[in-house]
């Protein structure tokens, strides 16, 4: 498993990522990603990682790491 | 053989100056933060990511077969260093310094996770000096600038580029983008 760290002071609400991980993440009012199961840091199921890491690769303010959990 | 190298290099030079056009106004529009022909944002995104890769691909073509072409005459420095070439050096050192500033562009892109946001996106607005360069040197340095065809082609690409520029420029543009309802990857796969 592993979890999206997502950077608040470099994130611009462009909401890139959540356009690529409905799953994980709806928008608020300004764009910025809201976690859909209330933690801050949203658990990424095995078959989004793929996905998780585009979103990564893709955010315009590089805000996003995807962090490896150890189990 | 040789004039088929000079079509080649005329043909890869005005398709990615086309090209070119097309990465700059992806490239402002997605930095609107805007959805764009019905795209989602990251298909915008990838799609000037991916135009500038195979703008890359077509000038490695442009400048290989006119570096081949036994009239242009090019030495392996005019292919790397500005304003060396014995044939129109400033028009063709143009092309040279546009090529650079491309592999900067692409290269600093592809490692942006390393460079880290400010640092690419410094080296990003080359992107608005390099653009008019390849222009001038597409519209100066060939066999074809004057005539009507390639003239059309610069005129349109300019007119584009021009008016994405204003737009870049207007104030509604960094306003925040009006809510538009969004294309969902999974929601619409499941749907
Ligand atoms: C692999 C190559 C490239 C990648 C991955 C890339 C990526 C990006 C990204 C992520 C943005 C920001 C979009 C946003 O903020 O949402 C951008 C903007 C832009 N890109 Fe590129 N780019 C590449 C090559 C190029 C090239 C070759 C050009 C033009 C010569 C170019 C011109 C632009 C322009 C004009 C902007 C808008 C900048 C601004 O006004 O802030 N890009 N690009
Ligand atoms: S893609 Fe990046 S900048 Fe955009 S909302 Fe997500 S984390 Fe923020």
């Amino acid at each position: 498993m592993s979890h999206l760290h997502i950077d608040w002071t470099a994130c611009d609400g462009r909401g890139l990522c959540a356009e690529l991980l409905p799953e994980l993440l709806a928008e608020d009012d300004w764009g910025y990603p809201v976690a859909r199961h209330g933690k801050t840091q949203p658990t990424v199921p095995r078959h989004l990682e793929d996905v998780a890491r585009r979103a990564v690769d893709r955010c315009p303010a590089l805000a996003l790491r995807l962090v490896n959990d150890p189990s | 053989m040789t004039e088929t190298l000079w079509y080649a290099g005329r043909g890869t030079g005005v398709v990615s100056l086309v090209l070119l056009t097309i990465v700059v106004a992806l490239g402002i529009g997605a930095r609107s933060g805007r959805t764009a022909f019905g795209l989602p944002r990251f298909a915008v995104n990838m799609l000037h990511r991916n135009a500038a890769l195979l703008a890359l691909v077509l000038l490695a073509g442009h400048v290989g077969s006119l570096y081949f072409d036994p009239y242009a005459q090019l030495r392996l420095v005019d292919v790397v260093l500005p304003f060396t070439g014995a044939y129109r050096p400033f028009w063709l050192g143009l092309g040279t310094l546009g090529f650079d500033l491309i592999l900067a562009l692409v290269a600093s892109s592809l490692l942006r996770h390393r460079l880290g946001a400010r640092s690419w996106r410094i080296v990003h607005w080359l992107a608005y000096l390099c653009w008019p360069v390849a222009l001038m040197h597409g519209l100066q340095t060939g066999s074809d600038g004057d005539s009507w065809w390639l003239r059309t082609v610069l005129a349109l690409c300019a007119a584009l580029v021009l008016a994405a520029v204003a737009w870049r420029l207007s104030s509604p543009f960094t306003q925040f983008p009006a809510r538009v309802t969004r294309r969902v990857r999974a929601l619409q796969e499941t749907r």
